[in-house]
Order: structure tokens, then sequence, then C-alpha cells
């Protein structure tokens, strides 16, 4: 089976010679939703950018469902991949919500009823079509997220990939939001160090640390590694244990 | 957040006036304020006519009069520039009881107050009636370059998010004690204002990384815009017609 993406032997430094990814290694299977965990700084964004080919790495290679991410073919690498940002403010960039959400699909030439379908589909799919023609800045925080999640939805991603999605929403809107992505059934990535978030969520979880993956597995088995998460700055919030923990 | 659900020129409603497409209303505006600009001075009552039309569409729009008079108060400091024309005008002079005022200053006065006035009018009356992203399509479908559209877009789009950033850099400045009154205590804003310029800066590189993840090539998808039939183009021009044929027979019959 073709992996919806893999990351072979990814290094990156910035400009500055900040060496920031230093050979990661992974591959997600189609319909699967893993969990990237690791602490500030250890290049989750960065790595997030080489996904669709924002940035270019120095060596190695990112594939999206079997397309390599290259100069030729970046248009389609930036369809495939769906990238959610950390900042809703800075994904919702057009006076509406309906221009935003067929902003993607628009710059793939689509048009008309077409379009207009892609978009409320997408924002179907995440409980949104009362907003359309609302302006992204009159919307609450849960809501500007689960928009943000509309605007790649509606160029069909084969995966989605979210960068901190539950930064700065409050519990209701966090729960939403999980409800939300389990539904769409959509291979996902979730870049967080939101632990119980990433168990809720995500089966497996990939832990980054140093410009590397250093674990990778099942989520409730990696979040039970006390000296794992020690030695990689993570730590469960007070009181939580995993093994307590079975959703319904 | 800041509050309200629209700028502050914009009048929520359902009017005759509000329906219309905004590209017609966009058009109807800059014929109408041509004709007004191209009337000679001294046809007082091709104004009045003008005057007319804006109290009709005022009153089709379902605009308060409150409301509008206290967004036309911009064009004062303008107008109190126009005021000080009959004094230090050339001569011939009309001797007004202890007062003489320039008659050719006050013919310039008199065009400033009128004109400004009507363009104004017009222009707050196309806020009130219409949604800034309907007011960008509309431009659009103008064929407006694409550019200054999305320029335009953007402008509206975040000057909530800096005006709100700015706000939470002066409760963070007045949290911790800062109370300015002389002049010479101005490092601060000084300091914030340049942390607001790099912070929207970044901000803007983030905006271009979200726009290019989602395929932006560089040039801006057209916004969603219907074409309308004709007649609501004659109902929307009708007006500025009207006006600009009053134009022409003020400045046959000058």
């Amino acid at each position: 089976m073709t992996p919806a993406l893999e990351v072979e032997d990814l290094w990156f430094s910035y400009p500055d010679g900040t060496e920031v990814l230093k050979g990661v290694d992974f591959h997600i299977h189609p319909g699967e939703r893993v969990a990237l965990l690791g602490p500030n700084a250890a290049g989750k964004t960065t790595l997030v950018l080489h996904l669709n080919g924002i940035l270019t790495p120095d060596r190695g290679r990112v594939t999206v469902a079997g397309s390599p991410a290259v100069d030729e073919n970046w248009k389609e690498i930036r369809r495939r991949t769906g990238l959610v940002f950390q900042d809703s403010d800075d994904q919702l960039f057009m006076p509406t919500v309906r221009q935003d959400v067929a902003f993607g699909p628009a710059n793939y030439g689509l048009s008309g009823d077409e379009l207009e379908r892609r978009v409320s589909v997408a924002l179907s799919a995440v409980g949104m079509a009362e907003v359309a023609d609302r302006a992204p800045h009159h919307l609450s925080g849960g809501e500007r997220r689960r928009v943000a999640v509309a605007t790649v939805l509606s160029m069909q991603p084969e995966i989605l990939v979210l960068d901190e999605p539950t930064s700065n929403l409050d519990p209701a809107s966090r729960r939403e939001l999980v409800d939300i992505l389990l539904d769409l059934g959509i291979t996902l990535l979730v870049v967080t160090h939101d632990l119980p978030y990433a168990l809720e969520l995500c089966p497996r979880s990939l832990l980054m640390d140093g410009g590397r993956i250093v674990a990778d597995g099942p989520t409730a088995e990696l979040l039970s590694d006390r000296q794992l998460l020690a030695a990689h700055r993570l730590e469960l919030p007070f009181g939580f244990d995993p093994a307590f923990t079975r959703r319904s | 957040m800041s509050g309200g659900h629209a700028h502050a020129l914009h009048l929520h409603g359902h009017s005759p006036v509000h329906n219309l497409a905004p590209q017609t209303k966009l058009v109807a505006l800059a014929l109408f304020i041509a004709a007004v600009v191209i009337t000679p001075r001294q046809a007082v009552w091709a104004f009045g006519v003008y005057a007319g039309l804006v109290l009709l569409i005022l009153v089709a729009a379902e605009v308060p009069a409150g409301f509008f008079l206290r967004r036309i108060a911009i064009e004062i400091p303008f107008v109190a520039f126009a005021l000080l024309l009959p004094f230090v005008g050339r001569p011939p002079r009309l001797a007004v009881g202890p007062l003489a005022f320039s008659t050719e200053g006050l013919w310039g006065a008199w065009t400033i107050l009128v004109k400004g006035t009507l363009g104004v009018s017009a222009s707050v009356l196309l806020a009130a009636t219409t949604e800034i992203p309907d007011l960008l399509s509309g431009l659009d479908r103008l064929r407006a370059p694409r550019l200054f559209t999305a320029i335009a877009g953007f402008m509206v789009r975040y000057l909530d998010v800096v005006s709100n950033e700015l706000g939470r850099m002066r409760t963070a400045m007045a949290a911790r004690g800062y109370a300015p009154r002389w002049w010479w205590q101005n490092k601060a804003p000084a300091t914030a204002a340049g942390a607001l310029f790099i912070r929207s800066y970044e901000r803007g590189e983030r905006v271009y990384q979200a726009m290019a993840a989602r395929g932006f090539t560089g040039t801006m998808p057209a916004l969603q815009s219907t074409p309308v039939p004709p007649r609501t183009w004659w109902v929307a021009l009708s007006l500025p017609a009207l006006a600009l044929v009053v134009a022409l027979i003020a400045l046959v019959t000058q």
C-alpha cells in the first residue's frame, strides 16, 4: 500500500545556520491518525512546512500519496497536504468565510457551481455552513478553527496536517473539534504538545526531539512511559493517567 | 475581540438601496460625483436638485437622519478651511455691516462646501448600504486591478487583528503603571509601535505561507460575484443620469 505520507532522512537548517531537522524518518498509511509530539523547538513546525513544499529540505525526501515533493509538482503536493496553521488569523485572510474556503480550490482552477459545491460541502463537514457570509474576524476562536479546517478540506487533501489545533481553544471547542476530526475519516497528522488530546484523537504517536523522531508507537504506550516523556520535556497534566482512559 | 459586527459606517438593513448590486452602486456614485463636480458654481438651482436626489436615496435606504449627519461630520475639518476663504480672498469685497467679504472667496467657500457635502453625503450613503466584502467584489466585478482589491481586502481583514494587538499592548503597559503625561515619557509607545510593526510583518509572512499552502501562485482568484440584469443597472443609474442631465443643462445655460 502506498503510504499517504512518507518522510525519508529529512535534513534542514535555516539560513542562519541553525540545524532544525537532523534526519527525520517516518511514514503514515492512509486512514491513520497520528500525533506528532514534542517539546517547544523540537522542529515540529519546520517539519510541517516541509510536508507541502513551503520549505525545501537540504537533504532527504517527502512523498505525499506517491508523489515526491519536488519543484515540478509542488502545486499538486500542496493540494494533497492540507495544512491547518496554529493561528487561525493567519489562515483566514479573505473578507468572508465563503471566499476563504473558496480560495484553495479557486487556485486550482475551479469556478462556478463546482466551486460553490466544494465550499458548501467543506463548510457542512465542520458544521459551519451558516457562517458562510460572515467575516472571519467576527467568529469565535473555536468557530475560526473549524472554518480553518474547512479551508483545506475544500481542496480534498489526501492528508490533513494540523499544527497545535487546540491552542487558545476552550474545553467545549476542543471537544467539538475532536468530534469533527473523527467524523471526517481522513488521514490525520496532529502536531501538538497537548498529550491528552493526542491520546483522544490519535491511536499512534511520533515523538520528536532535537530534530529527530525519537519514538514511534501506540499513543497510550508512549504516554505511559514516564521516563521517555521526562527525557524529552513532555509532561502529562496533573492527575492524568493514560491507563485509565478509554474513549467510548 | 473588538465588538461590532460590521464597520462603523454600515447600517444593517434590507431596503431597495441595500439590495442593489454593489457594482451598480459604485458606478452610480462615481457618475453622481462627476455630475456634481462639472456643474458650474453659479447654478445654485442644480445643487438644489442634487440635494433632493441625495435626500430621496436617504429616505429610500431607510437611513436615520442622525446616523447620516454624524457620519458626514467627517468633512468638517475641510469645510473649516473653506470658511476662511471669504476673509482672505482677493477683492472686490462685499461689505456686510462691519465685515468685508471677498466675493471671489465667498464663491470659493460655497463651491467647496456644496460640492464637498454632496460628495461626502453620497459616499456615506454607499457605505451605509453596502458591506465591505460586497464593495470589494463589486470593484472586482468592475475589473478593478485584483492587486488593489486584494490589498484593500487584507487591510479590512487585519485592521481588527492589529488594533486588538495594539490594545493588548496598551493594556499591558497600563497594567504596569504606565500613565504618560509629558512628551519625554513617549519611549514606551514608540517601542510598542516598533514591536507592532515587527509583529505585523511576521504575521504577513505567516499569512503568505498559509496562502502558499493552498496553492497561491501570485494571482488572487476572482471574488464570487454575480452579473446583474440590465434592469438593475437602469434602476441604479437613473438617479445619476438625472444628475448628469441637470449638470449639462447648467453648463449650457450658464
